[in-house]
Formats: C-alpha cells, structure tokens, sequence
C-alpha cells in the first residue's frame, strides 16, 4: 500500500488516471442530467455558462496546485496527472464558450463580435480561452520532443497569465459581490506567491555555491618570490 | 404593447399556480388579510385549504395588463434579486422566511401637506385591489411576465397631499441585520427614487401580491414598488419610509456603481450596460433571446415623460 503511494506501477496509474478522468467529467455530467431533467433552476442556461466557467478556472487553479503538491509530499509520479487536469480546464472552457455562443447568444454573431469587442469582461475570458489554445495543442509527448523541454516550459509558463485573466473576467462581471472571484484571487496569488518564492531560494542557492576551481592539466609551477 | 381588455375573470384565476407550502402559515396569516372566499366569493374551498400564502381580493383587472405568457409562479418566486438575503439568485427564496411582515407600518414623509404612518393592514385596503399583469425587465438582461396585485402609488401618495416644492419621491427599505446579510455588499437600506412624474404615472404600482395571493416574502414582502418600464432595481422591494423632496435622493446602485446605474435607468436597448448588451433580453422559460423593447414596451404610456431629454446621459 505504502509502495503504491510512493511509487505507483504503470498499471496502478493508469487505473488512477481512469478514475480521475471519470472524476472531472463529473460536474459535466450533472450539468447534462440537470438540463435533461430540467433541475437547473429558472435560468438553466445562465447555470451552464456560469458552473462550466466555474470549472474552468477550478481546473486552471487544480492543474496549478500540482507541482506545490508534489513537492511538499514528495510524491513525483503526481505529475503525471497534470496533463489530464489542464486538457480538462481546456475542455471546460470549450464548452463554456460552446454555452455562450449557441444557448445564450445562438450563434448572433454580430452581438458576439460586440460583445468581446465592448465588454471587458467578455474580451478578458475571450483572451484567456485562446491564449489556452496553444497550451492545449501542445500537451503532448511529440510536442515536448519538437519544441525541446525549455521552450516548451516558457510556452506554458503563460498559463500564469491566463489564470490570472480568468480571476479578472470573474471579477469584472459579477455586480457588487465580489467574495467569491476574490476567493479564487487569493488562491492564485497563493500559488503565485509559492513559486516565485522557489525561484527565489534557487536564486539564492545559486549564489551560494563558490565558483568551481579551474582544474588545470600538467605540472604547477609555483613562483615563489625569493628573499634577495 | 398589447393591452389587454379587462374582463370579470382574472387570468391568475383560470392558471392556478402549483401549491406547495406548509398550511400553517396559511393559518397565521389568514386571520391577518382577507380570503379571497370570504370576499370575492368563488373560489373552491378545497382549493383554499391547500393554498399557502392567503389570496387577495376581490380583484379589478387592469387594462394596462397584457397578455403575453405569464412567468410560472416557482420561476417567480425562486429566481429573485434581493441582495440583503444573499446575492445568488436562489437565495432569497431560502433566506427571506426570516423577514417578519406583521407588524408593518409605511411611514409617508416630507415635502406632504397630512404626512403620516400607514399601517400595512390599512394600505391593504387603502384603494381598491387590481391585478396588473406586468413585464418585468432586469438590467441583468432576464425578463419575467408577472400578475402583481396592488394599486397605484399615486392613490397612496394623494392621501399625504404632496406640496408644490415635492419634485421627487425616496424609498427607503427595510434593512434589518439581525435577519438579513451583514456584509456591505451595498449601502444598507436600499433606497431607491423616481421623479414626483414618474411616482404619480398611472401605471407606477404599490404592489402587495402576486398570482392573487399575498406577495412572498422574496419577492418583497409586505409591500413594494413596481415601475414596470425601468429595470427591475427601481423597484424597491420591502419598504417602510416614502419620502417626498425637492432633491434628487441617492440610489443604491447608483451610489455602488455611477457609471452602470443611473437614476433613470429606463429600459432603453439602444443604451447598453457597460458590461452588457441591454439590446435583446432573455425571458425567463424561453430558450431564444428576443429583442428588447423601449421602455420595456410601455412607451406609448411614458415616452411623453421623457420629452426632449437626452436618454443617453440620463441613463
Ligand atoms: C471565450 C471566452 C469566454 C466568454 C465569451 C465568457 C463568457 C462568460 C459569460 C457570459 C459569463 C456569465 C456572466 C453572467 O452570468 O453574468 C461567464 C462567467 C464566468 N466565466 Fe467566462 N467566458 C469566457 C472564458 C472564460 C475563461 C477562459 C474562464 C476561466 C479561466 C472563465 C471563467 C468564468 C467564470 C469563473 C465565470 C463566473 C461563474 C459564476 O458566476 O459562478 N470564462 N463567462
């Protein structure tokens, strides 16, 4: 059991990450049956774009709480599951879109146009979903391979960026109640915070280390200067 | 607009609305208002048994309501802004059973030849009950159809004789922290203000129910404004003081926000929100959006109201 914590088998994985995925398909599912059995109050289609735009950002702040989580239980192969949980915050914010677009403004694509044009709030999301695109498109093995590990780590460091666009977007529509985007604010700067808080230590670490000795090759002559 | 001719049967009547509260609370309240059974005579005991809030009555129609569909009762009722009983849409209807609407008194004040305190039971019967069948327009882009009950305000503000030097008139509402929020999510009391025009306009109503029965506590209890060509802030809910000035009184979302709110705030489509189209409304129960009327379609009765003013800085 300890072992499993520790160091999961290939098998034991893929098992976790199957029951993962069925995990965050979870609040897509009870949006659907909710639609279907029309449960989802007055406004349903006000419920749907505001819990798929929920899960959008809470996906966006999972995925983030992966590396802290790792490091503080040691528990590496976590990472692996990072992947799946930022495809589904993409997935999420697909459908949030998909809501917007066709329930709510059924594909009137002048209002549409005007809407990301005008409102801030809307052009803020707007610009959160595409830069999202990028990331989404390149979360693969092959990719990573093409693009080399550091070019695609600086590639998806934007996804700080976009976070905090979704903070924004949040903060921006809601009408005088702003406890909930600010609790999501608090969140993100928490992470934030955490990380630039390990850059800084392995600054620090970096400084500390003396410069390396030049190792030279053949015989050292020592001048030593004479009494006279 | 579609107006509606008025007719001996009230629509409310021939919908029944799903009834689901407790018959105790009918019970307490029923000695308190009037049963539309032992007034208006007509309707099925069995079915007043069953009722939850006591109906009202008996009921004029009003010419001024229309016939568009009317909003169902649960959607009305459950799907409210009330911001001092939370700021989600749901939560007025769990949260404002605490509000208690006995004993109530109005208190009408100000620039008023006779002020004086009106108790609710007497406003109750202050001028005859109508139903006006209402659209409903929120800055939020939403629309609902709704049967209020109550009378024009104007009939209440004559009773207090408002002097020449009255040009507006200020509602202030209930803010009561032992049972609704703490947080200053707006400047508790809600207060809200028309022009003395807009206040004694026929169609501006005191409303006290709704579907024919005693308004539910969500929804504004025990009394409350409804200015149906202005969105749906305007009309404030629960209120205890109306005071007649000679200035214009400050607003709460107004005063939370000046650049979204304004005074006016008219239903206009051609005006936008800053923060969104007010050009097409979905109405509650409908799937498509449909275009947003002026005045929420009640121009032709307060348009004149409005002459030669530039509707888009006095927003
Ligand atoms: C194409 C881009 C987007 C559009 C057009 C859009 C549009 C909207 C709209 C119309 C609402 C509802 C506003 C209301 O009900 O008043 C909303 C809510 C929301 N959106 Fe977006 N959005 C977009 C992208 C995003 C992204 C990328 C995120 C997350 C990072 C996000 C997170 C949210 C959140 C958290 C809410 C509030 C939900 C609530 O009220 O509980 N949106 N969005």
């Amino acid at each position: 059991m300890m072992n499993m914590l520790q160091m999961p088998s290939r098998t034991q994985i893929a098992w976790i990450k199957a029951a993962l995925f069925a995990l965050c398909l979870l609040p897509a599912l009870r949006l659907a049956l909710g639609w279907h059995n029309d449960t989802l109050g007055a406004n349903p289609i006000e419920t749907i774009t505001r819990a798929s735009g929920d899960w959008t950002l809470r996906f966006l702040l999972i995925t983030l709480c992966v590396t802290p989580l790792r490091r503080f239980t040691g528990l590496n192969w976590l990472l692996r599951l990072r992947r799946m949980l930022g495809l589904f915050a993409f997935a999420y914010g697909c459908a949030h879109l998909t809501t917007y677009v066709w329930l709510d403004q059924f594909f009137d694509w002048m209002a549409i146009a005007h809407d990301i044009l005008k409102r801030p709030f809307i052009t803020v999301g707007f610009a959160a979903l595409v830069l999202m695109t990028p990331l989404a498109l390149t979360s693969n093995a092959w990719s990573i391979r093409r693009l080399g590990g550091r070019k695609w780590q600086a590639l998806h460091r934007s996804v700080y960026g976009i976070a905090i666009l979704g903070v924004v977007h949040y903060w921006w529509l809601v009408k005088a109640d702003v406890r909930e985007p600010m609790l999501y604010a608090f969140a993100l700067a928490w992470l934030l915070v955490l990380r630039a808080w390990w850059r800084e230590l392995e600054r620090r670490r970096q400084q500390a280390v003396p410069p390396p000795v030049p190792a030279y090759k053949g015989r050292v002559i020592r001048i030593v200067p004479t009494g006279k | 607009m579609l107006i509606q001719r008025p007719s001996d049967i009230l629509p409310s009547e021939i919908t029944p609305r799903a009834r689901f509260e407790d018959r105790r609370r009918f019970l307490r309240d029923a000695g308190l208002l009037f049963a539309a059974g032992a007034l208006g005579g007509a309707l099925p005991s069995a079915e007043a048994a069953t009722n939850a809030a006591p109906k009202l009555g008996p009921l004029t129609a009003s010419p001024f309501s229309t016939s568009e569909e009317k909003t169902p009762y649960k959607a009305v009722t459950t799907y409210n802004n009330y911001y001092e009983f939370g700021t989600d849409k749901s939560d007025p209807a769990e949260n404002a059973g605490r509000l208690a609407t006995r004993p109530w008194t109005v208190r009408v004040e100000g620039f008023a030849g006779k002020p004086r305190t009106f108790d609710i039971d007497e406003l109750l019967r202050l001028a005859p009950l109508e139903e006006r069948i209402y659209r409903l327009r929120c800055v939020e882009g939403w629309s609902m159809v709704i049967p209020w009950v109550g009378f024009p305000l104007a009939s209440l503000l004559k009773q207090v004789e408002p002097l020449g030097s009255a040009k507006y008139v200020e509602f202030v509402t209930l803010y009561d922290p032992k049972v609704m929020s703490r947080l200053p999510v707006l400047d508790w009391p809600y207060a809200e203000g028309l022009r003395l025009d807009e206040a004694m306009h026929p169609l501006t109503l005191l409303a006290m129910g709704l579907y024919g029965e005693v308004l539910p506590n969500q929804n504004g209890a025990p009394i409350r404004l409804v200015v149906p060509w202005k969105y749906g802030f305007k009309s404030a809910k629960s209120i205890v003081t109306i005071r007649l000035t000679d200035k214009q009184p400050a607003t709460a979302w107004n005063k939370a926000a000046k650049h979204e709110y304004g005074f006016y705030s008219n239903v206009n489509p051609q005006v936008d929100h800053p923060r969104w189209s007010q050009a097409t409304e979905r109405r509650i129960g409908e799937f498509r959006k449909r275009p947003t009327l002026m005045f929420n379609g009640y121009a032709e009765q307060v348009a004149s109201l409005y002459q030669g003013m530039d509707l888009r800085a006095n927003f």
